[in-house]
């Protein structure tokens, strides 16, 4: 039993049931299947979050948003500025306590360089209802090249708890034909 | 020195109980209970919050419980509880006397104290950063304190446990090899052993961050360490249910392991492969590249999911086989049919395996993927997982042996009979249904760990799907039921050890009825004999199912926008 020492002293002579053997093959081979499918999805799959990013002071993170804003801003929402920038090009939001800024307005199927970052706790980027969701922190800037492919309004929700006022932390995307 | 230690025989098993040891594990069980009791209730009113049609606390209070019940639960009930594990699996089954039974009160001292400093600060409201407490937010002082002194008692509850088996070992109070029970709570306590140590890591830096004597703690090494302890030592509880569910195979069945050199290699992949694991929470984050995160989040190629998978086989496997020996041969599931479902402890251990393995353990794995996560990250998937692990897993297993060791350990009757039979179910179900209901929710992107899914005071609006609503509707409803069961098992727990008609000291427990351990069931073990046909068409099932759910996400991945 095994709750008493192995009734065969020399137990790791005991041969191997066939019917296990086969499963611990079949789970093994299923391990390396799923181990391969994460690297052949680098080269054949479309959805590759990027390992490009650096520490930063969030004031300069913030300041690089604000030139963005100035020379892009299209117009403005709830108190929001939205914000128009050129496709292919360097686009920021930033979290904050307890605000996505600013609402960004991008053009469907072209590629942007996403730059996230906390100005204080961390935060995390949801984008909803596509779910995609990247952690925030405060102190490193991540760069994502984002391609959206459907036009519509999409949702930034805050995903990872920041307080009090966390439930309030929405932030919002246009994408436009 | 043993003949000072005062035992008594064992009327059931003939085994020496070491009283010191029985007493210590009765001290950190009844713990255990009080702490599951105390995050049950926390966990109910945090489900009760985020059914839309209740929505029961304000937010400061929905922070707070949802912070008590991750702690109280996750790391004080089950902890707790291994410690008493791992006591029963040293003394008890060894035959041995406990290694400086001091040095055990001494730890449960530390972590009792720890457990409740830790509260007092959660309940004060200053506290509220949830139970991985992720830096930059800060809580007081005595928060993370609490934690560490916990830790440390735990650690010196591990030294114990090694103590013992050597003081076993020593004395000859066994012959030949660790039973393969207690082999697991070895691997348990090994891979505590690494777990205290990250905490302890991370955890005093942040102590002395939040006194002001240390000016910055980095949020990814942080998180990094954190999880080295938070993940691994989900691990350790891996490795004791499995144990738990051999032991619990043995008791009720007497069954005997299919071959106790791969079930042993199994658990041997836990050691060496489980700490990896903290590599799950930083799939998304900023800063690592993708040859860690894939060789990491898979384990080194998914060697720790093979030694699940292998449990997964071997335990059920074992039942089967043993059930055989005593003729139950008809066809593929006679077997299975006439187990003693209205037995609580097999009930109870029987459940935890498959949604361990159909709930947690899929949606673990693929959660882990390492482009997979970009889906579920922080969304309710990920509390849908580990309920399937930890509570669906851990905490049913956990349950199911107490009712065999009520009788055995605290020598009393178990009372309220019919409510023990009914309490794995309702506890089970329920919270398989908080799980799949949640990943359900997750899935449809509702955030983890957010008061109001309505965003009602948000300044830009944003409404989730009305499917979303039902899922956490629905979860809502399986969270009172997991929560009847909780208190079912509180009640019966609680009136057992108190209120229970008292064993006579060579008088066996009537009652979860336990196989006389001559059962003929020694030799099945070669490779010529063994048939299990209804496990095997179990574990087909359960791959069919999983290679499914895999490719499925794969799918579900391929329709976001494109990133690079």
């Amino acid at each position: 039993m095994a709750i008493t020492p192995p009734s065969e002293r020399i137990w790791w002579r005991q041969p191997i049931a066939r019917i296990e053997l086969i499963w611990i093959i079949i789970a093994f081979t299923w391990g390396l299947i799923m181990f391969f499918m994460m690297i052949y999805w680098h080269g054949a799959g479309e959805q590759n979050l990027s390992n490009e990013a650096y520490q930063i002071k969030p004031q300069v993170f913030a300041k690089h948003a604000q030139d963005m804003i100035d020379e892009y801003q299209v117009r403005e929402e709830s108190g929001f500025p939205v914000v128009h920038p050129p496709p292919g090009s360097d686009v920021y939001l930033i979290a904050r306590l307890w605000q996505w800024w600013p609402i960004l307005e991008l053009e469907k199927d072209q590629s942007y360089r996403l730059h996230l970052s906390s100005m204080d706790w961390q935060h995390g980027f949801s984008l909803q209802p596509v779910n995609i969701n990247v952690q925030v922190h405060p102190g490193y800037e991540m760069v994502i090249t984002v391609r959206p492919d459907r036009a519509g309004e999409f949702g930034v929700v805050c995903n990872e708890f920041c307080g009090i006022g966390h439930h309030m932390m929405v932030g919002k995307i246009y994408v436009v034909e | 020195m043993s003949s000072l230690i005062d035992f008594r025989t064992c009327p059931t098993t003939g085994l020496k109980v070491d009283r010191a040891a029985e007493k210590l594990i009765k001290a950190n069980a009844v713990a255990a209970v009080v702490f599951l009791a105390i995050g049950g209730l926390f966990g109910l009113l945090v489900a009760l919050t985020r059914w839309p049609a209740v929505h029961f606390l304000p937010a400061d209070m929905f922070y707070l419980a949802l912070t008590a019940h991750g702690l109280d639960v996750l790391l004080v009930w089950i902890i707790f509880f291994e410690m008493a594990v791992l006591y029963f699996a040293s003394a008890i089954l060894l035959n041995s006397r406990l290694a400086g039974p001091k040095w055990a009160w001494t730890g449960f001292g530390l972590m009792l104290s720890g457990a409740l400093i830790t509260n007092v600060a959660v309940l004060q409201g200053q506290s509220s950063v949830m139970f991985t407490s992720y830096v930059p937010m800060m809580a007081e002082p005595p928060f993370y304190l609490g934690i560490i002194l916990f830790a440390v008692g735990a650690l010196i509850g591990c030294g114990v446990f090694f103590g013992t088996l050597v003081v076993a070992k020593r004395e000859k109070t066994y012959e030949g090899s660790v039973p393969l029970v207690t082999f697991g709570a070895l691997t348990a306590a090994i891979i505590a052993v690494f777990t205290i140590a990250s905490g302890a890591i991370i955890l005093i830096p942040t102590l002395l961050w939040s006194l002001g004597l240390v000016s910055h703690i980095d949020p990814i090494i942080y998180k990094t360490i954190w999880w080295a302890m938070g993940h691994s030592s989900q691990q350790i509880n891996v490795s004791a249910h499995v144990a738990v569910w051999y032991a619990i195979a043995a008791m009720v069945f007497g069954a005997k392991p299919l071959s106790e050199k791969v079930s042993r290699t199994a658990f041997l992949m836990y050691i060496l492969f489980l700490q990896l694991a903290s590599a799950h929470h930083m799939l998304v984050e900023p800063g690592f590249s993708s040859e860690w995160k894939i060789f990491n989040t898979s384990y080194a190629m998914y060697l720790a999911v093979l030694g699940s998978m292998v449990h997964g086989m071997t335990v059920p496997g074992s039942i089967e086989a043993a059930q055989r020996a005593r003729g139950l041969t008809k066809g593929m599931f006679e077997w299975l049919r006439k187990a003693p479902w209205g037995n609580p402890a097999f009930a109870g251990m029987f459940m935890s395996l498959v949604f361990f393995g159909f709930i947690g353990g899929i949606s673990g794995v693929v959660m882990g993927t390492e482009q997979i996560n970009l889906i579920m990250h922080n969304t309710l998937y990920v509390p849908g997982h580990f309920h399937g692990t930890v509570v669906a897993g851990t905490t049913l297993a956990f349950m199911a042996i107490t009712y065999i060791l009520v009788p055995l350990i605290f020598r009393r009757e178990l009372v309220l009979r019919k409510l023990a039979t009914w309490q794995p179910y309702v506890f089970g179900i329920g919270v398989a249904g908080i799980s799949v209901f949640m990943m359900g929710a997750g899935t449809l992107g509702v955030a983890r760990r957010h008061w109001d899914m309505t965003f009602a005071d948000a300044i830009l609006p944003f409404d989730y799907p009305s499917a979303a609503f039902l899922m956490m509707g629905l979860n809502g409803i399986f969270a009172v039921m997991a929560a009847l069961g909780g208190l079912m098992y509180v009640v019966i727990v609680v009136g057992s050890v108190f209120f229970g008609r008292k064993l006579a000291e060579d008088e066996k427990p009537s009652y979860p009825e336990v196989p006389p351990d001559s059962a003929a069931v020694g030799h099945y073990g070669s490779s010529e004999s063994l048939k299990i046909p209804g496990t095997a068409f179990l574990v087909g099932i359960f791959f069919v199912a999983f290679v499914l759910y895999y490719f499925v996400n794969w799918k579900y991945l391929s329709e976001i926008w494109p990133l690079s």
